[in-house]
């Protein structure tokens, strides 16, 4: 296809208008400037966020609102990071990373094992149980909050970190999106193992797994990022400063500190920082997880 | 995109039911190869089955029982009453009958605001994104990156940035000559624009990156048939761009309408429900009653209530979707 049918069947894909007479530069250069427009608009809050973390206090509330500290300061995470001094902001990374850590890693290792089965094996009760699986998809989250506190609670788990990691972990998305993943997998080389005589374990261990990498690695990068970021949960099942994730934490933050914005920002930036790595450098991953969830769904 | 998108989603066979990939496989794999151990799918299955029993099926059975009691979690008993949290909840005379109601109509305002502008401000964003050009892949990114933040960051950094007298919007507001003072965060209806305008911020990246891998889906030979056909630009959105999103639409809706009907964080965090309690939404209300008052049994029986709510949604975007593509063949 030559460069300009097929930049006329794109622009069609993306249901521009198609006038031939307007030059298609004109048409690139409106493009470019409002995508450019709503990026500022994603982009700058952003950046007004790490800026305000180097503020000093009465820099972050002054007017006209600066893009620049002065001076820059690091009295803000000097004293958010502060040891004793009631918010524990490294104590509740510690705990994120712990708890967003192994929720992954539980995620992963629990989906990736029942959904071998539901997309290889055939065995009775097996459209029952992925049927079961599928529906709780799509029941809302909030009927499970309330029994769950009392089934965390007679657990013993309420205000610690295992009441983040546990009952989340049961991740039906994971177990669609791993299954899907397992059935797009040709069957060829699980068939050839069979017929020398392989197990069902060893099949899925020393030949499924390994190519099931991306895919695992894509639904760990996701269930991290869900458990990082979840906040209804983790602000009613933790009490003690000292076991707080860093979005329950921020909330303690702000109700301590309404107006001190300073502390705020560079509490948020502590919150934001592995997750705009893991973005940064992963992002590829975190799409097309998401992409590809929605078209499957 | 890979294969699996064209994958059966709810079935549960083990072969890809797709039209392309039935027969022959199917066969052999029915006939060829030896079953295992009925032992062993179980196996496999057991350490998730065992979270699912415990956090998702016994919690929702549970939730039915807590409903059915006035569940005060402090007392050492919990008396079963019956209907009478769901019934209490419609009478107007009860305690709770107005805090659940108008949580309900806040997170009803918030819905029908927000939801449409998360079904179309992200499609304008994906069609302009469609198309390969330099920094395509860069532009996507800084859309999508407030998602990855997490509600806790979205909200802190934007409660700074509407604050009414020092934050950044009111500042530059007023330097175009428009009102300065707008509080933001504790009048209505500024706090709903506020709220619904943080969260199309805060989730836009997301819904425009579904609809772009789904706008890549439509074959290109369509277009250019329809271009055959004499189709302007509108007509052709709305004669293979849409028909070609339909699938994906009603998905996009379903989990849209969900998570707007779910908003806790955005209030709890900018507007701590206020001002009175205009903003305090549904699921705010029913942790506040439960994991803060304790009532869980009037807690649980308002969660029923607002998922039924959900439900009957559901099901009509779900026909809704479903009558115009039948009736667009």
């Amino acid at each position: 296809m030559s460069r300009l049918t097929q930049e006329r069947t794109v622009r069609r894909a993306a249901g521009k208008p198609a006038k031939s007479d307007k030059p298609a530069a004109a048409r690139k250069a409106v493009r470019f400037s409002v995508l450019t427009v709503v990026a500022i608009a994603f982009i700058s809050p952003m950046i007004f966020m790490v800026v305000t973390a180097f503020k000093t206090r009465a820099d972050a509330t002054g007017i006209p609102p600066s893009w620049i500290p002065n001076p820059f300061s690091l009295q803000a995470f000097e004293t958010i990071l502060a040891p004793g001094g009631g918010t524990p902001v490294l104590q509740w990374f510690t705990n994120s990373m712990l708890a967003a850590g192994l929720n992954a890693t539980l995620v992963v290792a629990t989906a990736t094992l029942a959904a071998y089965p539901l997309a290889r094996m055939s065995f009775r009760g097996k459209n029952l149980v992925f049927g079961l699986i599928v529906a709780t998809l799509l029941v809302p989250p909030v009927i499970l909050v309330i029994p769950n506190y009392l089934i965390v609670s007679s657990l013993g788990w309420l205000n610690s970190l295992i009441a983040i990691i546990v009952p989340t972990a049961a991740s039906a998305f994971g177990v669609f999106f791993m299954r899907q993943f397992f059935v797009s997998l040709p069957l060829e080389l699980e068939e050839a193992a069979r017929i020398d005589g392989a197990n069902r374990w060893t099949i899925f261990w020393s030949i499924v797994l390994p190519l099931a990498r991306p895919a695992m690695a894509t639904l760990a990068l996701l269930a991290f990022l869900g458990n990082w970021n979840d906040f209804l949960w983790p602000v009613y099942v933790l009490f003690s400063p000292e076991v707080q994730t860093l979005p329950a934490g921020l909330s303690t933050l702000q109700s301590a500190n309404a107006v001190r914005y300073d502390l705020l920002m560079a509490g948020a930036v502590v919150a934001s920082v592995p997750v705009l790595v893991l973005f940064v450098f992963l992002q590829r991953f975190i799409i097309e997880g998401v992409s590809r969830s929605g078209v499957k769904g | 995109m890979t294969s699996h998108v064209s994958t059966g989603v709810l079935s549960a066979e083990g072969a890809p039911d797709g039209p392309a990939a039935a027969g022959p496989r199917k066969q052999r794999r029915a006939g060829g190869i030896p079953q295992q151990g009925s032992a062993t799918p179980w196996l496999f299955l057991a350490p998730y089955l065992a979270l699912f029993g415990a956090f998702v099926v016994l919690p929702a059975l549970l939730g039915v029982w807590i409903s059915l009691h006035d569940w005060d979690y402090t007392m050492p008993r919990q008396p079963f009453v019956g209907l009478e949290n769901y019934v209490a909840l419609f009478q107007p005379d009860s305690v709770n009958f107005e805090s659940f109601w108008g949580s309900m109509r806040a997170t009803g305002i918030f819905t029908l605001f927000s939801v449409p502008l998360l079904l179309v401000v992200p499609l304008a964003v994906a069609l302009l994104m469609s198309q390969n050009f330099p920094g395509r892949n860069f532009f996507r990114a800084v859309y999508f990156a407030p998602y990855v933040l997490g509600v806790a960051v979205v909200a802190v950094l934007w409660r700074y940035l509407l604050d009414n007298n020092i934050g950044l919007v009111n500042y530059y507001l007023g330097a175009l000559g428009l009102p300065d003072d707008t509080a933001w965060t504790t009048s209505t209806p500024a706090a709903w624009v506020a709220l619904i305008g943080v969260t199309v911020w805060w989730t836009l990246g997301f819904n425009a990156v579904i609809y772009l891998a789904a706008l890549q889906e439509i074959p290109a030979e369509l277009y250019e048939a329809a271009r055959m056909d004499g189709a302007n630009a509108w007509n052709q959105f709305v004669h293979v761009t849409l028909p070609g999103l339909r699938p994906i639409l009603s998905f996009i809706t379903i989990i849209t309408l969900i998570a707007s009907a779910n908003m806790f964080g955005q209030s709890y965090l900018m507007t701590q429900g206020g001002p009175g309690r205009e903003t305090r939404t549904a699921i705010y209300q029913i942790a506040e009653t439960g994991l803060r008052n304790f009532q869980m049994g009037d807690a649980a029986a308002m969660s029923y209530v607002l998922t039924v709510f959900l439900m009957a949604v559901s099901v009509v975007v779900f026909f809704v979707f479903r009558e115009k593509k039948e009736a667009g063949k």
